[in-house]
C-alpha cells in the first residue's frame, strides 16, 4: 500500500519553475531517497509534502486520502536542512515544546523523550541549554524531536551532515528500526554512498523535473555498462578478441567491456583456452554516484533564473 | 488555537524567567525614583550654599538697604568708596562670591548693570538678583511718577482663573489644566514607549527564530500565522506583566521615599514657593490643587482607554514589526533600514501628542487621534480633556479595523519571509507578498 502519492506536482516561483510536474509514490515501510543536485527543487518538493507550501497544481494523497495539512501535519516528522533550535532554551523543555506542538500531551511527551534520551545516552542533557551543545549533539537532539511523536512519515533532509561516523551509524540504525516498525522515511540528500546503503527506492530530480525513478538495484542494472574485472595469476600476453575490449589494467587484473551480442562466458572461455589462471571475475555495476554525475553532468551547475511563461 | 496557546506560553515564560527581565523590571523603578531623588537632592544642595554679593550702587537704587528673606540664601553687602574697574579685581579676595555693579543711570532707561563672578552664576541666583533690581527700579519709577506704592499695590492685579467644564449631562466639574496636561502627556509617552520597546522585542524574537533556522522546524508543526500570533500575544503578556510590576513597585516606592527622607520633601515645597514670583498662597494649597485636579479627572475612563490603546496599538504595530523581522536575513543594519518606515508614524504620533496635550481640540490633534497609526499615542494625549464620544468610538473602531487588516497582510509577508534566506528584501517586494492571493 502506498503511504504517499504525489501526482503532477507543480510549484512555480516568480523567477523559476521550482518543481515542474513531478509524480511518484512511496510504499509504506520503505526508505525512499530523494536525490538531486543543489537547487534541483528538493526542498520545495518537501515543503509541499509537509504542508508549508501549497502546490500550484497537482495532488498529494496521504494514507489514501487527499493531503490535509492541518490534520496530517501531526503524522509527519520533518527535519529540514535549514534546521535549528532555540539556543537559550533548556534541552528538555525544548523537546517537550516541540512534541506538544505535534499534538502530544505534556506527560506523554516527557515519557517519550526520556526513552529516547536513554537510547541515545543523552540523559544528562535535560537541563543544559542548546547553546552548550556541539553541532553533532544538536543534530542528535534534532533527530529525536523529529521522530518523537511516532509519525507515519518521516522526512529527513541531509540528516547526517555534521555527524561523526559513530553517531551517523546510530541514526542509520534508528532509521532502519523505524522503517521496520512501519514508518515510511523520505531521505533527501546528495551523498550517494548513504543512499545506496539505506534506500529501497529513489527518484532523482534535476531542474525541478524528475529524471529517474526506481529501485536502487534496478537502476544500477539499467545503467550498467557491461564492465567486468578479471583477476589473473599473471597477466595474459594476448588480449585481442572480438568479444570484448580492454578498458584498463590494474595490477594483475583487466577491466573489460563486453561487446554487444556476447556473454561473460564467451570471454572466460577465451581466456581458459589460453590457459590463463583466472583468480576472480566480477561485474562492475555503476555506483549511484556515477549515475548521478552522468545524468546531471552537462547541465549547468547552478540553475539559471529564467522568467516563467506558463 | 491550542497551538497559539502553546507558542504564547513559550514566548511568555522564556522571557519572564530570564534574569535580564527580573533585573530590568526591578531596576527601572529604582532608577526612576533614584533620578527623582537625585534631582531633588541637587536642587536642594545647589541652593543651600550662601551667596555673598558685593554691590557698588552708584545709582543709589537700593538706598543702601536690601531686604532679604532667610530662604533667599543671598547676602548683599554695599561697598562704598570703590570704583568698578578697581574693585572687580578685589572682590574675590574679600570673600565675596560675586560683585554687582550698578552705574549711574536714568531709572526709565536702565542700562549697564553688570554682575561680576569668577565662574558662571547659577540661573536661580541670577533671577533672584534680577528680581531685587526690578523691584527697586519699580519703586524708583513709582516715586518719580508720584504714585503711592500702597495705592499701586491695591491697583495691580494678579489672579488665576478656574476653568469649569460643563458636560452635556448638565453637571459641571472643575478642570485643572496643569494636572490634565501632565496626565495626558505621561500617558502618551507611556504608549509611545510601549510601542517602541515591545514592538522591537517582537521583531528581535522573529529575527532570532529565523537566524537560528528554527522557523522551518516550527512551521512544519504550526501554521506561520499561529506562530506569529503566539509570539505577539506572548510578548504583549510580558509587557503587561512588566507594567503591572512597575506600577506596584512605583506605588510602594512613592510611599516609602517620603517617609525615609521627609526633610527632602519639606525643602522641595519651600523651594517651590520661594521661586514663584506670584505671591504664594501657602504650601498646602499646591497639594490641594493637585489632589483636586486628580479628583476632577475621570480616572476609570483614563485607565480603560489606556489599556485599550496599549493593547490595540501594540497588536497593530507588533504585527508590522514581526513582518519586518521575518524578512531580515542576518543583518542588523538591514533591520534598521526596514524598520524606519514603521518608526516614522510612531514618532509622528509622539510629536502630534505633545501638541494635542496642550491643545486637545485642534484639527491636527483630532486627526491624529482618529488616524489608526497615530491614534494610540495621540488619543492618550487628549484623554484627560473631554473627547467627544463619537471621536473616541470612531478612533477605537478604526484601530481595531486596522489591527485586523495589518495582521492579515503582515501574516502573508511573515509566511514568505520567514523561510527566505540570503536575499535582501525591499519594501516593494513585501507589499507584493502582502497583497498576493494566498
Amino acid at each position: 500500500m502506498n503511504l504517499l502519492e504525489v501526482k503532477h506536482l507543480k510549484k512555480y516561483f516568480a523567477t523559476q519553475k521550482a518543481v515542474d510536474d513531478v509524480s511518484f509514490s512511496i510504499e509504506q515501510g520503505t526508505v525512499f531517497g530523494l536525490l538531486g543536485p543543489n537547487g534541483a527543487g528538493k526542498t520545495t518538493l518537501l515543503r509541499m509534502i509537509t504542508g508549508i507550501f501549497y502546490p500550484d497544481e497537482g495532488e498529494i494523497i496521504f494514507d489514501g486520502k487527499k493531503f490535509d495539512p492541518l490534520k496530517d501535519i501531526l503524522r509527519i516528522g520533518y527535519m529540514p536542512e535549514e534546521r535549528g533550535l532555540y539556543k537559550k532554551m533548556k534541552i528538555g523543555e525544548q523537546a517537550v515544546y516541540l512534541a506538544r506542538l505535534k499534538g502530544l500531551s505534556k506527560s506523554d511527551a516527557i515519557e517519550k523523550i526520556k526513552e529516547w534520551f536513554i537510547k541515545f545516552e543523552m540523559q544528562t542533557w535535560w537541563n543544559k541549554k542548546v547553546e552548550d551543545l556541539s553541532k553533532g549533539m544538536g543534530q542528535k537532539l534534532q533527530f529525536v524531536t523529529t521522530v518523537l511523536h511516532e509519525p507515519r512519515l518521516i522526512i529527513l533532509d541531509e540528516p547526517f551532515s555534521g555527524l561523526d561516523p559513530v553517531n551517523s551509524n546510530l541514526i542509520k540504525e534508528e532509521i532502519f528500526n523505524l522503517a521496520k516498525k512501519g514508518c515510511t522515511v523520505i531521505f533527501s540528500t546528495h551523498r550517494m554512498e548513504q543512499v545506496e546503503e539505506i534506500c529501497d527506492k529513489i527518484i532523482l530530480v534535476n531542474k525541478g523535473a524528475k529524471i529517474l525513478d526506481g529501485g536502487v538495484n534496478a537502476i544500477k542494472q539499467q545503467f550498467k555498462e557491461n564492465l567486468f574485472t578479471i583477476g589473473f595469476e599473471h597477466l595474459p600476453i594476448s588480449t585481442g578478441h572480438f568479444s570484448f575490449e580492454v578498458v584498463g589494467t590494474r595490477n594483475n587484473s583487466l577491466i573489460v567491456k563486453i561487446n554487444e551480442g556476447y556473454k561473460p562466458n564467451d570471454i572466460l572461455q577465451y581466456f581458459l583456452e589460453q590457459n590463463a589462471d583466472i583468480v576472480s571475475f566480477h561485474e562492475i555495476l555503476p555506483s549511484l554516484n556515477d549515475i548521478f554525475i552522468k545524468l546531471v553532468e552537462g547541465t549547468p551547475l547552478a540553475r539559471q533564473f529564467q522568467p516563467v511563461t506558463a | 488555537m491550542n497551538k497559539i496557546w502553546l507558542v504564547l506560553q513559550r514566548e511568555y515564560l522564556t522571557r519572564v524567567r530570564k534574569k535580564s527581565f527580573l533585573i530590568t523590571t526591578l531596576l527601572v523603578p529604582v532608577i526612576i525614583v533614584g533620578f527623582y531623588a537625585a534631582i531633588i537632592g541637587i536642587s536642594i544642595s545647589g541652593s543651600s550654599e550662601m551667596q555673598e554679593v558685593a554691590i557698588i550702587d552708584e545709582a543709589n537704587l537700593f538706598n543702601g538697604r536690601i531686604e532679604t528673606k532667610e530662604n533667599d540664601q543671598i547676602i548683599y553687602t554695599f561697598i562704598h568708596n570703590e570704583t568698578e574697574p578697581l574693585y572687580k579685581t578685589k572682590y574675590k579676595g574679600k570673600g565675596y562670591s560675586s560683585f554687582l555693579y550698578i552705574p549711574q543711570m536714568d531709572v526709565l532707561h536702565p542700562a549697564g548693570i553688570i554682575l561680576h563672578s569668577p565662574s558662571a552664576i547659577s540661573l536661580n541666583t541670577k533671577s533672584k538678583i534680577e528680581r531685587k533690581i526690578n523691584k527697586a527700579i519699580e519703586t524708583k519709577r513709582l516715586e518719580e511718577a508720584r504714585i503711592d506704592p500702597e495705592k499701586y499695590k491695591a491697583i495691580s492685579s494678579d489672579i488665576s482663573i478656574d476653568n469649569t467644564v460643563d458636560s452635556a449631562k448638565g453637571g459641571s466639574k472643575k478642570s485643572v489644566a496643569g494636572v490634565a496636561f501632565a496626565v495626558s502627556f505621561a500617558a502618551g509617552i507611556l504608549i509611545y514607549m510601549i510601542l517602541l520597546i515591545y514592538g522591537t522585542m517582537v521583531m528581535r524574537g522573529v529575527m532570532e527564530e529565523k537566524m537560528n533556522r528554527i522557523a522551518e522546524v516550527i512551521v512544519s508543526s504550526v501554521k506561520p500565522f499561529q506562530l506569529m500570533m503566539g509570539k505577539i500575544i506572548g510578548i504583549g503578556g510580558v509587557g503587561l506583566t512588566q507594567f503591572a510590576i512597575w506600577i506596584i513597585l512605583m506605588a510602594i516606592l512613592q510611599l516609602i521615599v517620603p517617609l525615609i527622607f521627609p526633610s527632602m520633601f519639606g525643602h522641595l515645597q519651600d523651594q517651590a514657593i520661594g521661586s514663584t514670583t506670584i505671591p504664594s498662597t501657602g504650601s498646602t494649597s499646591v497639594l490641594v490643587t493637585i489632589t483636586e485636579g486628580i479628583r476632577a479627572l475621570n480616572i476609570l475612563k483614563i485607565v480603560l482607554c489606556f489599556i485599550f490603546y496599549f493593547i490595540g496599538g501594540y497588536l497593530m504595530y507588533a504585527s508590522l514589526f514581526a513582518a519586518v523581522g521575518s524578512v531580515v536575513s542576518e543583518d542588523q543594519q538591514e533591520a534598521q533600514q526596514l524598520v524606519f518606515p514603521i518608526m516614522m508614524p510612531i514618532i509622528l504620533g509622539f510629536v502630534i501628542m505633545t501638541k494635542a496635550a496642550s491643545d486637545p481640540d485642534s484639527n491636527l490633534a483630532v486627526f491624529g487621534s482618529l488616524f489608526p497609526l497615530t491614534s494610540p499615542i495621540v488619543m492618550m494625549g487628549r484623554i484627560t480633556y473631554d473627547v467627544p464620544w463619537w471621536q473616541l468610538t470612531l478612533s477605537m473602531f478604526l484601530l481595531i479595523l486596522s489591527f485586523l487588516l495589518f495582521t492579515w497582510l503582515t501574516a502573508k509577508i511573515y509566511r514568505t519571509g520567514i523561510l527566505m534566506y540570503g536575499k535582501k528584501v525591499t519594501w516593494r517586494e513585501m507589499t507584493k507578498w502582502a497583497f498576493r492571493k494566498s
